[in-house]
């Protein structure tokens, strides 16, 4: 077994212990609530920290694999909410079942989103670094913007539009408005479970690490780490990049389902679809060490239970949330701090690192 | 007339993202970092305000020098103790996630301290308003000493980086760290003048801010900071002048579209002009194109 387990490539193998660390902590997680061991706090938190999950591991993709600084992810995943409880709540009485109906949800969320990525990409990607970053974070505002105006209504004559309010959609008496401007849409069936979010979880992590590994996956991170050497032997710069960040965005639309179809009222506040959300989903992928899939997991985990765990400080704890992640950050990255951690602890043999480690970079 | 007193409080307004915008754009030019705090210091800068005169009584424009001497403490503190040490990270990711846990970290001493209600920022600046064309064009008072104050401040930052040792300094190091250390300036104290500078600005952007806008919450400082970031990439981040007109610009586009297309969607349009000037000049309207070697 054991023999076998070594002849594995070094990805597989990393892969697999991923893949083992969802699949177990589901478990544990379903035997706990099984037994009633868990607060109703925490099992609400379940399906969140799915959705979290997703939208960290696909953010690396673009910033951990292609090397771009992306700040308007909860824009996708703004897309791919509201498309998808569009069509849910739309089709509840014509499609019965659930599971038929969550399945189609997704796809749609998924290229809906998607479609927006490959539609913002291909300006933005012409840009770089910090450039790249303000746009990203500017569609990612007007992305919510726009849906906070947007008014949708079914009647018997079919759909009406309206920007203005849902007077103004003129529809008749029985008519239902669908997306009611900021008070977004009411009512979407809650598809969503933690089983639900794990599988979606396992089929993220399935793409994303089948693509990094892959011919265009290198390709990518060619371009990641020197442009002008990838674009000379020939990889095509804007097919690869926007091919990302495309994936990208349709994994964050996918992210959007699952938050949508867990919510009964959903609503584009700047707390859940804006510049804020995109920045939280950074620091997951940044701390967790950028281009690790599984440090994305863990730290959006961590990150997400810390402020819940912490709740018995009640107002402090977004004061202590703020200063561990300084402290965090200082201690993972500073230069000095790397060279005392190698100095003291590497003396400790289960903390024994290679060097260069830390930085991450390389790492999958 | 309505549209030029719009377009009034649209220069107003500009200059204060504009002088925001300052901070930004300089911090970026020396140190090649985004500052995510930046808008909550201007935040804490009128708390001093508001707590100075509200609370402890005292004469308006000693609050203000309080508040520009307690935010230029904090922006030296804030680089010294979170930023310096990542200075030479292996990520640039790393320096800015530690900004905004900066930013958090702001907010919520400012939400413990002060609690989360609104509060009502006193009248500091009572200069009479001016009416213009038999008072069917009225300029308030604050809006003319913003715009005056902006106007001074470009001014004396360009004479000051222009004329003065200091100055020379500051551009040597956006130039070349490295060069600019063999040459025998301290970069680690320039880039400290720089947090000091942009910090003080910051203080005055507050006042002038929650002047005209009245009421101060911790989030005051993250959604001005975020479009006066907009407006520094927008003049061309990194270029002095470039924030300047890129502080105007956003202020104008802001107010008239505000008026004229839709109140809702001022942000989309703002963000919208942004996204088309960096598709056209993608270093925006006074930044350098700098063509990449190999």
């Amino acid at each position: 077994m054991l023999s076998k387990w070594k002849a594995l490539k070094k990805t597989t193998r990393s892969n697999a212990i991923t893949y083992a660390i969802v699949i177990v902590a589901y478990l544990i997680i379903q035997l706990l609530s099984g037994l009633g061991l868990l607060s109703s706090l925490f099992t609400g938190l379940l399906v969140p920290l799915c959705t979290y999950v997703i939208l960290a591991v696909s953010l690396n993709l673009v910033v951990g694999f292609l090397g771009e600084l992306s700040l308007g992810h909860a824009g996708f995943m703004c897309v791919g909410a509201f498309a998808s409880a569009f069509f849910s709540r739309c089709m509840e009485q014509a499609i019965p079942a659930s599971g038929v109906r969550f399945l189609i949800a997704l796809i749609i969320g998924a290229v809906c989103a998607g479609i927006f990525g490959i539609l913002i990409g291909i300006p933005v990607l012409r840009l770089k670094g910090d450039y790249l970053a303000i746009v990203t974070l500017a569609f990612g505002e007007i992305i919510k913007n726009v849906i906070n105006v947007l008014f949708i209504g079914r009647d018997e004559n079919g759909f009406h539009f309206s920007t203005k309010d849902a007077l103004s959609l003129n529809m008749s008496a029985d008519g239902d408005v669908i997306i009611n401007g900021p008070q977004g849409i009411t009512g979407t069936p809650k598809d969503s479970t933690f089983t639900v979010g794990i599988i979606l979880i396992l089929i993220t992590l399935f793409l994303v690490t089948n693509l990094i590994h892959s011919r265009s996956g290198r390709a990518i991170m060619a371009i990641r780490d020197n442009r002008i050497a990838a674009e000379s032997i020939g990889i095509n710069i804007t097919k690869y990049k926007l091919m990302a960040f495309a994936i990208s965005a349709a994994l964050a639309g996918v992210a959007g389902v699952l938050y949508a179809h867990n919510l009964s009222t959903l609503t584009a506040t700047p707390k859940n679809f804006g510049y804020n959300m995109s920045i939280m989903i950074l620091v997951f992928v940044v701390l967790g060490g950028i281009g690790s899939i599984r440090g994305s997991i863990i730290a959006a985990v961590v990150l997400t239970l810390l402020p819940e765990m912490l709740r018995g400080l009640s107002d402090y704890r977004m004061l202590i949330y703020a200063i561990v992640l300084i402290l965090m950050m200082l201690f993972n990255w500073a230069p000095k701090a790397i060279e005392w951690r190698e100095k003291y602890l590497s003396r400790l043999p289960f903390l024994a690192r290679k060097k260069g480690e830390s930085t991450g970079k390389e790492e999958v | 007339m309505s549209f030029l007193s719009y377009l009034i409080n649209g220069i107003s307004l500009g200059s204060v993202y504009a002088i925001i915008a300052l901070g930004y754009t300089m911090v970026y030019g020396i140190a090649k970092m985004l500052n995510f705090a930046h808008g909550d210091i201007i935040m804490i800068g009128a708390y001093i305000v508001f707590t100075c005169v509200s609370t402890a009584g005292m004469h308006p424009a000693l609050a203000v020098l309080l508040a520009v001497i307690g935010c230029t403490v904090l922006g030296v503190l804030i680089e010294r103790v979170a930023y310096r040490p990542l200075r030479s990270a292996a990520s640039p990711l790393a320096v800015l996630i530690t900004a905004i846990g900066m930013s958090y970290l702001l907010q919520n001493l400012a939400l413990l301290i002060f609690g989360a209600n609104t509060k009502n920022f006193p009248e500091i600046i009572t200069l009479p308003s001016l009416s213009l064309a038999d008072g069917q064009l009225n300029i308030t008072g604050t809006s003319l000493l913003t715009i005056g104050v902006c106007v001074v401040i470009m001014a004396a930052l360009m004479i000051f980086i222009r004329k003065t040792k200091a100055g020379q300094a500051m551009l040597a190091v956006s130039e070349d760290k490295g060069a600019a250390q063999l040459m025998g300036i301290n970069v680690n104290g320039t880039i400290a003048l720089t947090f000091a500078i942009g910090s003080a600005l910051a203080a005055i952007a507050g006042v002038l801010l929650c002047s005209a806008y009245p009421s101060l919450t911790p989030y005051t400082g993250s959604m001005p900071g975020i479009r006066a970031f907009v407006a520094a990439v927008f003049g061309g981040i990194g270029s002095v002048p470039g924030a300047l007109i890129g502080g105007i610009l956003l202020g104008v586009i802001e107010i008239l579209g505000r008026a004229y297309i839709s109140s809702q969607l001022a942000d989309a349009i703002v963000f919208g002009v942004l996204i088309v000037v960096l598709l056209v000049k993608p270093t925006g309207i006074l930044g350098k194109n700098i063509q990449e070697k190999v």
